[in-house]
Protein backbone atom coordinates (compact mmCIF):
# COMPACT_ATOMS: atom_id res chain seq x y z
CA UNK A 1 0.00 0.00 0.00
CA UNK A 2 1.80 3.25 -1.27
CA UNK A 3 1.62 5.93 1.32
CA UNK A 4 3.22 9.74 1.79
CA UNK A 5 2.62 12.33 4.02
CA UNK A 6 1.32 15.46 2.27
CA UNK A 7 0.24 17.46 5.28
CA UNK A 8 1.81 18.52 8.07
CA UNK A 9 -0.43 16.53 10.21
CA UNK A 10 0.53 13.49 8.51
CA UNK A 11 3.90 14.77 8.06
CA UNK A 12 3.99 15.00 12.36
CA UNK A 13 2.41 11.67 12.91
CA UNK A 14 5.05 9.75 10.77
CA UNK A 15 8.12 11.81 12.41
CA UNK A 16 6.57 10.01 15.81
CA UNK A 17 5.89 13.23 16.92
CA UNK A 18 3.03 13.56 19.44
CA UNK A 19 0.21 15.24 17.68
CA UNK A 20 -2.84 17.74 18.54
CA UNK A 21 -5.81 18.57 17.22
CA UNK A 22 -8.92 20.66 17.69
CA UNK A 23 -12.14 21.04 16.21
CA UNK A 24 -13.92 23.55 14.17
CA UNK A 25 -18.04 23.62 13.95
CA UNK A 26 -19.18 25.85 11.30
CA UNK A 27 -22.93 26.56 11.15
CA UNK A 28 -26.13 27.45 9.14
CA UNK A 29 -24.55 30.40 8.07
CA UNK A 30 -22.21 32.49 5.81
CA UNK A 31 -20.51 34.68 8.40
CA UNK A 32 -17.53 32.50 9.26
CA UNK A 33 -16.26 35.12 11.64
CA UNK A 34 -16.56 33.59 15.05
CA UNK A 35 -15.59 30.12 13.69
CA UNK A 36 -12.41 31.93 11.91
CA UNK A 37 -11.44 33.32 15.64
CA UNK A 38 -11.12 29.58 17.51
CA UNK A 39 -9.58 28.64 14.41
CA UNK A 40 -7.06 31.52 15.46
CA UNK A 41 -7.10 30.59 19.13
CA UNK A 42 -6.50 27.52 18.69
CA UNK A 43 -3.08 28.50 16.25
CA UNK A 44 -1.98 30.54 18.57
CA UNK A 45 -1.16 28.20 21.11
CA UNK A 46 1.03 26.73 19.14
CA UNK A 47 0.99 23.17 19.26
CA UNK A 48 -2.41 22.63 17.63
CA UNK A 49 -1.52 21.03 14.54
CA UNK A 50 -4.86 21.19 12.53
CA UNK A 51 -8.42 21.28 13.24
CA UNK A 52 -11.30 19.30 11.64
CA UNK A 53 -14.05 21.61 10.01
CA UNK A 54 -17.31 19.63 10.54
CA UNK A 55 -19.54 18.39 7.68
CA UNK A 56 -23.22 18.97 8.74
CA UNK A 57 -22.72 17.03 12.12
CA UNK A 58 -25.26 15.09 13.32
CA UNK A 59 -26.86 16.09 10.21
CA UNK A 60 -27.91 19.83 11.45
CA UNK A 61 -28.00 21.48 8.08
CA UNK A 62 -24.38 24.10 8.16
CA UNK A 63 -22.28 25.77 5.30
CA UNK A 64 -20.43 23.53 3.09
CA UNK A 65 -17.21 21.74 4.86
CA UNK A 66 -15.34 22.04 2.32
CA UNK A 67 -15.82 26.21 1.52
CA UNK A 68 -15.32 26.65 5.29
CA UNK A 69 -12.29 24.88 5.24
CA UNK A 70 -10.94 26.31 2.58
CA UNK A 71 -11.41 30.19 4.06
CA UNK A 72 -10.28 29.16 7.88
CA UNK A 73 -7.06 27.59 6.40
CA UNK A 74 -6.25 30.48 3.85
CA UNK A 75 -7.47 33.03 6.66
CA UNK A 76 -5.92 32.02 9.75
CA UNK A 77 -3.24 29.41 8.32
CA UNK A 78 -4.19 26.63 10.69
CA UNK A 79 -4.69 23.23 8.60
CA UNK A 80 -7.91 21.71 8.24
CA UNK A 81 -9.00 18.74 8.21
CA UNK A 82 -11.71 18.39 6.04
CA UNK A 83 -14.42 16.25 7.16
CA UNK A 84 -16.60 14.89 4.41
CA UNK A 85 -19.97 12.49 4.94
CA UNK A 86 -20.96 9.87 2.85
CA UNK A 87 -24.80 10.48 4.04
CA UNK A 88 -25.07 13.56 1.56
CA UNK A 89 -23.16 12.78 -1.66
CA UNK A 90 -22.59 10.32 -4.32
CA UNK A 91 -19.55 9.25 -5.77
CA UNK A 92 -19.67 11.74 -8.50
CA UNK A 93 -20.30 14.21 -6.37
CA UNK A 94 -17.94 12.88 -3.47
CA UNK A 95 -14.77 12.91 -6.63
CA UNK A 96 -15.69 16.50 -7.48
CA UNK A 97 -15.52 17.82 -3.99
CA UNK A 98 -12.25 15.37 -3.34
CA UNK A 99 -11.02 17.47 -6.64
CA UNK A 100 -11.93 20.50 -5.20
CA UNK A 101 -10.49 19.93 -1.72
CA UNK A 102 -7.05 18.77 -4.12
CA UNK A 103 -7.48 22.10 -5.67
CA UNK A 104 -7.68 24.28 -2.99
CA UNK A 105 -5.16 22.51 -1.10
CA UNK A 106 -6.84 21.18 1.48
CA UNK A 107 -4.38 18.33 2.61
CA UNK A 108 -6.27 16.29 4.92
CA UNK A 109 -10.11 14.66 4.92
CA UNK A 110 -11.62 12.84 7.73
CA UNK A 111 -14.11 10.31 5.75
CA UNK A 112 -17.14 9.51 7.58
CA UNK A 113 -20.44 7.73 7.27
CA UNK A 114 -21.72 10.68 9.19
CA UNK A 115 -25.63 10.35 10.91
CA UNK A 116 -28.59 9.56 9.11
CA UNK A 117 -30.71 12.30 7.76
CA UNK A 118 -33.74 11.59 9.93
CA UNK A 119 -31.81 12.43 12.87
CA UNK A 120 -31.22 16.25 12.00
CA UNK A 121 -33.24 19.25 10.68
CA UNK A 122 -33.81 17.85 7.53
CA UNK A 123 -35.47 14.54 7.89
CA UNK A 124 -37.86 14.57 4.78
CA UNK A 125 -34.14 14.18 3.00
CA UNK A 126 -33.53 11.66 0.88
CA UNK A 127 -30.20 9.82 2.37
CA UNK A 128 -27.59 9.09 -0.03
CA UNK A 129 -25.18 6.10 0.92
CA UNK A 130 -24.39 5.59 -2.34
CA UNK A 131 -21.11 4.83 -1.00
CA UNK A 132 -19.89 4.21 2.99
CA UNK A 133 -16.83 5.24 4.89
CA UNK A 134 -14.52 2.72 3.78
CA UNK A 135 -15.87 2.68 0.25
CA UNK A 136 -14.76 6.90 0.69
CA UNK A 137 -11.40 6.08 1.72
CA UNK A 138 -10.72 3.70 -0.98
CA UNK A 139 -12.04 6.49 -3.63
CA UNK A 140 -9.40 8.93 -1.87
CA UNK A 141 -6.90 6.54 -1.80
CA UNK A 142 -7.02 5.64 -5.70
CA UNK A 143 -7.90 8.94 -6.85
CA UNK A 144 -4.06 10.34 -5.01
CA UNK A 145 -2.10 7.49 -5.72
CA UNK A 146 -2.85 6.28 -9.18
CA UNK A 147 -5.13 9.22 -10.28
CA UNK A 148 -8.45 7.30 -10.97
CA UNK A 149 -11.91 7.21 -9.60
CA UNK A 150 -13.81 3.99 -8.63
CA UNK A 151 -14.97 3.46 -11.95
CA UNK A 152 -11.21 3.99 -12.94
CA UNK A 153 -11.89 7.33 -14.96
CA UNK A 154 -8.43 9.23 -15.07
CA UNK A 155 -7.95 12.21 -13.41
CA UNK A 156 -6.47 14.56 -15.65
CA UNK A 157 -3.04 16.96 -14.61
CA UNK A 158 -1.39 16.80 -11.14
CA UNK A 159 -3.60 14.20 -8.70
CA UNK A 160 -4.92 15.42 -5.04
CA UNK A 161 -2.34 15.30 -2.33
CA UNK A 162 -4.45 14.40 0.35
CA UNK A 163 -4.09 12.13 3.53
CA UNK A 164 -7.42 10.22 4.57
CA UNK A 165 -8.82 9.78 8.18
CA UNK A 166 -11.09 7.87 9.83
CA UNK A 167 -13.55 7.75 12.79
CA UNK A 168 -13.27 5.59 15.77
CA UNK A 169 -15.30 3.70 18.14
CA UNK A 170 -13.74 3.42 21.37
CA UNK A 171 -16.98 2.04 22.98
CA UNK A 172 -17.65 -0.54 19.77
CA UNK A 173 -19.04 -3.08 21.61
CA UNK A 174 -17.43 -6.06 20.68
CA UNK A 175 -13.81 -3.90 20.58
CA UNK A 176 -13.58 -7.10 18.29
CA UNK A 177 -15.76 -6.02 15.46
CA UNK A 178 -13.92 -2.38 15.69
CA UNK A 179 -10.92 -4.10 14.98
CA UNK A 180 -11.97 -6.04 11.73
CA UNK A 181 -13.48 -3.01 10.53
CA UNK A 182 -10.04 -0.83 10.95
CA UNK A 183 -8.32 -3.44 9.59
CA UNK A 184 -10.80 -3.40 6.37
CA UNK A 185 -9.77 0.45 6.63
CA UNK A 186 -6.18 0.05 6.36
CA UNK A 187 -6.52 -2.13 3.69
CA UNK A 188 -8.09 0.94 1.48
CA UNK A 189 -5.32 3.62 3.06
CA UNK A 190 -6.41 5.38 6.40
CA UNK A 191 -3.85 7.05 7.26
CA UNK A 192 -4.85 8.35 10.33
CA UNK A 193 -7.88 7.32 13.48
CA UNK A 194 -9.67 10.06 15.63
CA UNK A 195 -12.12 9.09 17.83
CA UNK A 196 -14.62 10.35 19.52
CA UNK A 197 -14.71 11.82 22.52
CA UNK A 198 -13.61 9.45 25.81
CA UNK A 199 -13.43 10.31 29.51
CA UNK A 200 -12.07 7.22 30.88
CA UNK A 201 -8.56 6.88 30.60
CA UNK A 202 -9.22 2.75 30.99
CA UNK A 203 -11.69 2.76 27.99
CA UNK A 204 -9.02 4.43 25.53
CA UNK A 205 -6.50 2.23 26.64
CA UNK A 206 -8.42 -1.17 26.30
CA UNK A 207 -9.19 0.78 22.85
CA UNK A 208 -5.38 1.14 21.95
CA UNK A 209 -4.69 -2.11 22.90
CA UNK A 210 -7.24 -3.65 20.64
CA UNK A 211 -6.21 -1.25 17.55
CA UNK A 212 -2.89 -2.08 17.87
CA UNK A 213 -2.36 -4.79 15.64
CA UNK A 214 -4.02 -2.93 13.14
CA UNK A 215 -1.46 -0.43 12.63
CA UNK A 216 -3.10 2.50 12.21
CA UNK A 217 -2.07 5.84 13.90
CA UNK A 218 -4.63 6.61 16.50
CA UNK A 219 -5.56 10.37 17.98
CA UNK A 220 -8.01 10.05 20.61
CA UNK A 221 -10.45 12.31 21.29
CA UNK A 222 -10.82 14.07 24.54
CA UNK A 223 -13.24 17.02 25.73
CA UNK A 224 -12.78 19.04 28.56
CA UNK A 225 -16.23 19.98 29.76
CA UNK A 226 -16.91 24.10 30.71
CA UNK A 227 -19.04 23.03 32.84
CA UNK A 228 -21.30 20.89 34.80
CA UNK A 229 -23.89 21.01 32.83
CA UNK A 230 -21.92 20.37 29.74
CA UNK A 231 -20.72 17.52 30.90
CA UNK A 232 -23.95 16.20 31.83
CA UNK A 233 -24.84 16.29 28.38
CA UNK A 234 -22.16 14.25 27.45
CA UNK A 235 -23.22 11.52 30.08
CA UNK A 236 -26.75 11.68 28.97
CA UNK A 237 -27.20 12.45 25.79
CA UNK A 238 -24.26 11.41 23.57
CA UNK A 239 -24.99 8.30 22.18
CA UNK A 240 -22.05 5.96 23.00
CA UNK A 241 -20.00 7.95 25.29
CA UNK A 242 -19.81 7.05 28.94
CA UNK A 243 -18.75 9.90 31.75
CA UNK A 244 -17.15 8.45 34.78
CA UNK A 245 -19.22 8.80 37.71
CA UNK A 246 -16.20 10.22 39.91
CA UNK A 247 -15.74 12.24 36.91
CA UNK A 248 -19.48 13.71 37.30
CA UNK A 249 -19.30 13.91 40.89
CA UNK A 250 -16.51 16.39 40.88
CA UNK A 251 -17.89 18.17 38.56
CA UNK A 252 -21.19 18.99 40.20
CA UNK A 253 -19.23 19.90 43.16
CA UNK A 254 -17.33 22.43 41.77
CA UNK A 255 -21.01 23.73 39.96
CA UNK A 256 -21.81 24.44 43.66
CA UNK A 257 -18.83 27.01 43.99
CA UNK A 258 -20.69 30.22 44.23
CA UNK A 259 -18.20 32.64 42.83
CA UNK A 260 -18.47 32.71 39.31
CA UNK A 261 -13.99 33.39 38.87
CA UNK A 262 -13.02 30.96 41.74
CA UNK A 263 -15.65 28.36 39.89
CA UNK A 264 -14.03 28.92 36.53
CA UNK A 265 -10.87 28.39 37.59
CA UNK A 266 -11.65 25.48 39.77
CA UNK A 267 -12.86 23.69 37.04
CA UNK A 268 -10.04 24.67 34.51
CA UNK A 269 -7.72 23.18 37.16
CA UNK A 270 -9.67 20.15 37.28
CA UNK A 271 -9.22 19.45 33.47
CA UNK A 272 -5.57 20.30 33.03
CA UNK A 273 -4.58 17.96 36.09
CA UNK A 274 -7.42 15.36 34.56
CA UNK A 275 -6.56 15.62 31.40
CA UNK A 276 -2.78 15.71 31.36
CA UNK A 277 -2.47 12.32 33.68
CA UNK A 278 -5.43 10.97 30.71
CA UNK A 279 -3.25 11.91 27.71
CA UNK A 280 0.59 10.76 29.58
CA UNK A 281 -1.35 7.71 30.03
CA UNK A 282 -2.24 7.44 26.49
CA UNK A 283 0.34 8.36 25.04
CA UNK A 284 2.19 5.35 26.98
CA UNK A 285 0.13 3.09 25.01
CA UNK A 286 1.38 4.86 21.81
CA UNK A 287 -1.52 6.90 21.00
CA UNK A 288 -0.29 9.35 17.85
CA UNK A 289 -1.91 12.18 19.39
CA UNK A 290 -5.25 13.80 20.98
CA UNK A 291 -8.31 15.51 18.85
CA UNK A 292 -9.26 18.06 21.64
CA UNK A 293 -12.84 18.24 20.93
CA UNK A 294 -14.14 21.01 22.86
CA UNK A 295 -14.99 24.42 21.07
CA UNK A 296 -14.79 27.81 22.05
CA UNK A 297 -13.75 26.68 25.24
CA UNK A 298 -9.85 27.72 25.14
CA UNK A 299 -8.68 27.96 29.10
CA UNK A 300 -7.35 24.45 29.86
CA UNK A 301 -5.87 23.59 26.30
CA UNK A 302 -2.54 25.32 26.37
CA UNK A 303 -1.65 24.21 29.69
CA UNK A 304 -2.94 20.30 29.26
CA UNK A 305 -0.60 20.93 26.35
CA UNK A 306 2.21 22.14 27.93
CA UNK A 307 1.52 19.71 30.76
CA UNK A 308 1.94 17.11 28.44
CA UNK A 309 4.86 18.25 25.92
CA UNK A 310 6.19 20.82 27.75
CA UNK A 311 6.69 24.22 26.46
CA UNK B 1 -44.48 -11.28 -7.64
CA UNK B 2 -41.09 -11.68 -7.09
CA UNK B 3 -38.04 -12.61 -10.26
CA UNK B 4 -35.14 -14.16 -9.19
CA UNK B 5 -32.45 -14.64 -11.52
CA UNK B 6 -29.82 -17.56 -11.09
CA UNK B 7 -26.68 -17.36 -9.79
CA UNK B 8 -23.55 -18.64 -11.71
CA UNK B 9 -23.13 -22.04 -10.75
CA UNK B 10 -19.63 -21.90 -10.01
CA UNK B 11 -20.22 -19.17 -7.14
CA UNK B 12 -23.51 -21.29 -5.64
CA UNK B 13 -20.87 -23.76 -5.65
CA UNK B 14 -18.48 -21.85 -3.69
CA UNK B 15 -20.78 -21.67 -1.14
CA UNK B 16 -21.56 -25.38 -0.75
CA UNK B 17 -17.92 -26.69 -1.33
CA UNK B 18 -16.74 -26.80 2.22
CA UNK B 19 -19.73 -29.15 3.13
CA UNK B 20 -20.96 -32.54 2.69
CA UNK B 21 -24.67 -32.68 2.51
CA UNK B 22 -27.06 -30.08 0.84
CA UNK B 23 -30.53 -29.45 1.67
CA UNK B 24 -31.69 -28.06 -1.37
CA UNK B 25 -34.82 -26.36 -1.01
CA UNK B 26 -37.57 -25.08 -3.36
CA UNK B 27 -39.83 -22.87 -3.16
CA UNK B 28 -43.76 -23.44 -5.15
CA UNK B 29 -44.67 -19.41 -4.23
CA UNK B 30 -44.37 -16.05 -6.16
CA UNK B 31 -40.76 -16.49 -7.58
CA UNK B 32 -41.06 -16.43 -11.39
CA UNK B 33 -39.73 -17.99 -13.58
CA UNK B 34 -40.94 -20.99 -11.05
CA UNK B 35 -38.00 -22.10 -8.24
CA UNK B 36 -39.81 -25.51 -7.23
CA UNK B 37 -39.41 -29.04 -6.56
CA UNK B 38 -37.85 -29.48 -10.37
CA UNK B 39 -35.58 -26.69 -10.54
CA UNK B 40 -34.42 -27.65 -6.88
CA UNK B 41 -33.82 -31.27 -8.00
CA UNK B 42 -31.74 -29.84 -11.32
CA UNK B 43 -29.58 -27.55 -8.80
CA UNK B 44 -29.51 -30.33 -6.36
CA UNK B 45 -27.67 -32.78 -9.38
CA UNK B 46 -25.74 -29.80 -11.12
CA UNK B 47 -24.05 -29.09 -7.62
CA UNK B 48 -23.38 -32.84 -7.51
CA UNK B 49 -21.73 -32.76 -11.06
CA UNK B 50 -20.00 -29.59 -9.94
CA UNK B 51 -18.59 -31.33 -7.28
CA UNK B 52 -17.48 -34.55 -9.12
CA UNK B 53 -15.73 -32.31 -11.40
CA UNK B 54 -13.60 -31.04 -8.95
CA UNK B 55 -12.72 -34.40 -7.38
CA UNK B 56 -15.16 -34.08 -4.36
CA UNK B 57 -18.51 -35.91 -3.32
CA UNK B 58 -21.58 -33.85 -1.66
CA UNK B 59 -24.60 -35.49 -1.43
CA UNK B 60 -27.54 -33.39 -2.10
CA UNK B 61 -31.00 -33.67 -1.39
CA UNK B 62 -33.64 -31.59 -3.69
CA UNK B 63 -37.79 -30.45 -1.31
CA UNK B 64 -39.79 -27.84 -1.71
CA UNK B 65 -42.32 -25.52 0.28
CA UNK B 66 -44.91 -23.48 -0.68
CA UNK B 67 -43.33 -20.56 0.69
CA UNK B 68 -39.96 -19.58 2.50
CA UNK B 69 -41.42 -16.24 3.28
CA UNK B 70 -43.07 -17.28 6.57
CA UNK B 71 -40.53 -18.20 9.44
CA UNK B 72 -43.71 -20.05 11.14
CA UNK B 73 -44.24 -22.16 7.99
CA UNK B 74 -40.59 -22.95 7.32
CA UNK B 75 -40.38 -24.30 11.02
CA UNK B 76 -42.91 -26.60 10.71
CA UNK B 77 -42.57 -27.46 6.66
CA UNK B 78 -38.16 -28.11 6.70
CA UNK B 79 -37.10 -30.67 8.91
CA UNK B 80 -33.22 -30.27 7.79
CA UNK B 81 -31.63 -32.91 10.39
CA UNK B 82 -29.05 -34.61 8.93
CA UNK B 83 -28.04 -31.36 6.41
CA UNK B 84 -24.69 -29.68 7.05
CA UNK B 85 -26.12 -26.51 4.51
CA UNK B 86 -29.00 -25.41 2.93
CA UNK B 87 -29.10 -23.64 -0.47
CA UNK B 88 -32.19 -22.13 -0.96
CA UNK B 89 -33.91 -21.77 -4.71
CA UNK B 90 -35.96 -18.29 -3.07
CA UNK B 91 -35.52 -14.70 -2.90
CA UNK B 92 -33.59 -12.97 -0.68
CA UNK B 93 -36.47 -13.06 1.86
CA UNK B 94 -36.40 -17.15 2.10
CA UNK B 95 -32.76 -17.11 2.39
CA UNK B 96 -32.61 -15.11 5.50
CA UNK B 97 -35.93 -16.61 6.93
CA UNK B 98 -33.88 -20.45 6.64
CA UNK B 99 -31.06 -18.87 8.57
CA UNK B 100 -32.85 -17.29 11.36
CA UNK B 101 -35.16 -20.11 11.24
CA UNK B 102 -32.30 -22.73 11.35
CA UNK B 103 -29.06 -20.84 13.03
CA UNK B 104 -26.82 -23.81 13.53
CA UNK B 105 -27.16 -24.69 9.22
CA UNK B 106 -25.99 -21.72 7.18
CA UNK B 107 -27.81 -21.20 4.05
CA UNK B 108 -27.27 -19.70 1.38
CA UNK B 109 -28.85 -18.03 -2.02
CA UNK B 110 -29.15 -19.56 -5.72
CA UNK B 111 -30.59 -16.45 -7.25
CA UNK B 112 -29.91 -13.57 -7.67
CA UNK B 113 -33.22 -11.14 -6.53
CA UNK B 114 -33.71 -8.87 -8.99
CA UNK B 115 -37.37 -7.86 -9.06
CA UNK B 116 -40.31 -7.56 -6.71
CA UNK B 117 -43.75 -7.04 -7.76
CA UNK B 118 -46.62 -5.52 -6.71
CA UNK B 119 -48.45 -7.86 -4.04
CA UNK B 120 -51.88 -7.20 -2.59
CA UNK B 121 -52.07 -9.22 -0.11
CA UNK B 122 -52.62 -7.79 3.75
CA UNK B 123 -51.65 -9.77 6.55
CA UNK B 124 -49.69 -8.90 9.69
CA UNK B 125 -46.72 -6.57 10.06
CA UNK B 126 -44.35 -7.07 7.07
CA UNK B 127 -40.40 -6.87 7.24
CA UNK B 128 -38.63 -5.56 4.25
CA UNK B 129 -35.88 -7.56 4.11
CA UNK B 130 -34.73 -7.79 0.26
CA UNK B 131 -35.13 -4.78 -1.61
CA UNK B 132 -34.47 -7.43 -4.93
CA UNK B 133 -30.87 -5.52 -5.20
CA UNK B 134 -29.82 -8.33 -8.39
CA UNK B 135 -26.97 -8.78 -6.44
CA UNK B 136 -27.10 -11.53 -4.22
CA UNK B 137 -24.40 -11.00 -1.15
CA UNK B 138 -26.26 -12.57 1.71
CA UNK B 139 -23.68 -15.94 0.61
CA UNK B 140 -21.57 -13.57 2.33
CA UNK B 141 -22.88 -12.14 4.88
CA UNK B 142 -24.22 -14.82 7.19
CA UNK B 143 -27.76 -14.53 5.35
CA UNK B 144 -28.48 -11.22 6.98
CA UNK B 145 -29.04 -8.60 4.06
CA UNK B 146 -27.30 -5.45 4.57
CA UNK B 147 -28.60 -3.72 1.87
CA UNK B 148 -31.94 -3.70 3.90
CA UNK B 149 -31.08 -3.97 7.49
CA UNK B 150 -29.04 -1.54 7.55
CA UNK B 151 -30.71 1.99 7.98
CA UNK B 152 -27.41 3.24 5.61
CA UNK B 153 -26.90 0.50 3.33
CA UNK B 154 -23.35 -0.13 3.95
CA UNK B 155 -21.00 -2.59 2.71
CA UNK B 156 -18.55 -2.59 5.31
CA UNK B 157 -20.45 -1.99 8.11
CA UNK B 158 -21.32 -1.23 11.63
CA UNK B 159 -20.94 2.50 11.29
CA UNK B 160 -20.35 4.26 14.10
CA UNK B 161 -24.14 4.91 15.00
CA UNK B 162 -24.45 1.05 16.58
CA UNK B 163 -24.67 1.34 20.05
CA UNK B 164 -25.19 -1.75 21.86
CA UNK B 165 -25.94 -3.62 19.13
CA UNK B 166 -28.94 -1.77 17.96
CA UNK B 167 -28.95 0.74 15.08
CA UNK B 168 -29.10 4.74 15.51
CA UNK B 169 -32.02 4.67 13.77
CA UNK B 170 -35.50 3.48 14.91
CA UNK B 171 -37.58 1.56 12.48
CA UNK B 172 -41.41 3.11 11.66
CA UNK B 173 -43.83 1.06 12.09
CA UNK B 174 -46.22 2.30 9.53
CA UNK B 175 -49.97 1.06 8.55
CA UNK B 176 -51.68 0.70 5.39
CA UNK B 177 -52.15 4.37 5.07
CA UNK B 178 -48.31 5.16 5.30
CA UNK B 179 -48.78 6.17 8.92
CA UNK B 180 -46.11 5.82 11.45
CA UNK B 181 -47.75 3.87 14.48
CA UNK B 182 -44.89 3.12 16.59
CA UNK B 183 -40.91 3.91 16.26
CA UNK B 184 -39.28 1.26 17.88
CA UNK B 185 -35.59 0.29 18.13
CA UNK B 186 -33.63 -1.99 15.87
CA UNK B 187 -31.08 -4.12 16.07
CA UNK B 188 -28.17 -2.68 13.67
CA UNK B 189 -27.56 -5.55 10.62
CA UNK B 190 -24.09 -5.65 10.65
CA UNK B 191 -23.95 -5.99 14.64
CA UNK B 192 -26.01 -9.49 13.52
CA UNK B 193 -24.15 -10.33 10.77
CA UNK B 194 -21.46 -10.31 12.87
CA UNK B 195 -22.55 -12.15 15.33
CA UNK B 196 -23.80 -14.92 12.68
CA UNK B 197 -20.51 -15.09 10.68
CA UNK B 198 -18.75 -15.52 14.48
CA UNK B 199 -21.15 -18.01 15.12
CA UNK B 200 -20.39 -19.51 11.76
CA UNK B 201 -16.56 -19.18 12.28
CA UNK B 202 -16.36 -17.15 8.99
CA UNK B 203 -15.15 -13.31 10.69
CA UNK B 204 -12.91 -13.98 7.68
CA UNK B 205 -15.86 -13.08 5.29
CA UNK B 206 -16.56 -10.07 8.05
CA UNK B 207 -12.97 -8.71 7.74
CA UNK B 208 -13.33 -8.81 3.81
CA UNK B 209 -13.42 -5.04 2.24
CA UNK B 210 -16.63 -5.16 0.15
CA UNK B 211 -16.84 -2.45 -2.98
CA UNK B 212 -19.99 -0.05 -2.96
CA UNK B 213 -23.32 -1.48 -4.13
CA UNK B 214 -24.15 -0.99 -8.44
CA UNK B 215 -26.82 1.40 -8.52
CA UNK B 216 -27.15 1.12 -12.31
CA UNK B 217 -29.44 -2.06 -11.50
CA UNK B 218 -31.73 0.10 -9.40
CA UNK B 219 -32.81 2.82 -12.42
CA UNK B 220 -36.60 3.19 -12.35
CA UNK B 221 -38.73 2.01 -14.11
CA UNK B 222 -37.61 -0.96 -14.33
CA UNK B 223 -39.03 -4.14 -16.84
CA UNK B 224 -38.34 -7.58 -17.08
S1 LIG C 1 -28.48 -8.68 -1.06
FE1 LIG C 1 -30.30 -8.17 0.08
S2 LIG C 1 -31.50 -6.88 -1.32
FE2 LIG C 1 -30.00 -7.96 -2.55
S3 LIG C 1 -31.12 -9.77 -3.25
FE3 LIG C 1 -29.95 -10.35 -1.40
S4 LIG C 1 -31.42 -10.09 0.25
FE4 LIG C 1 -32.24 -8.98 -1.51
S1 LIG D 1 -26.13 1.21 13.25
FE1 LIG D 1 -25.87 -0.64 12.02
S2 LIG D 1 -27.79 -0.86 10.88
FE2 LIG D 1 -27.75 1.19 11.70
S3 LIG D 1 -26.90 2.41 10.04
FE3 LIG D 1 -25.16 1.84 11.34
S4 LIG D 1 -24.38 -0.05 10.47
FE4 LIG D 1 -26.38 0.28 9.59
Amino acid sequence: MEKKAFSELAKKIEAKEFVFTGELEPHRSIDLTEVKEWATTLKEIGKIIAANVTDNPRSDSAISSLVAAYLIQRDTGLECVYQLRVTDRNRLALVSDILGAGALGLKNILALAGDHTRVGTTPKAKPVFDLDSANLIDLIHRMVYEGKDLDGNEIHGPRPEINVGTAGGIMAEPLEMEVFKLKRKAKVGADFIQTQAVFDVNLAVRYLKAVKEVGIPTLIGIFPPRSYAQAEFFGKFVPGVIVPKEFMDDFKKMSEITDKAVRKEKIKEYNVNYFVDFIKEVRKEGAAGCHIMAVGYPDPIAPIIEGVIGK
Amino acid sequence: MIITKEKPIEEIYGFLEPFGSVLVVGCDSCTQPPRGLREAETYASLMEMAARVKGKEIKCEAITVVRQCCSEGVKEWIKPDGHEVILSMACGIGVQVLNEVFPEIPAFPAQNTVFVGWEEKREGIMYENCRACGDCLLGETGGICPRTRCAKGMMNGPCGGCIDGKCEIPVQLRNWRGEVVEEIKQDCGWYLIFNRLKAMKRLDLFEKYREPTDYSIWTNPRRI
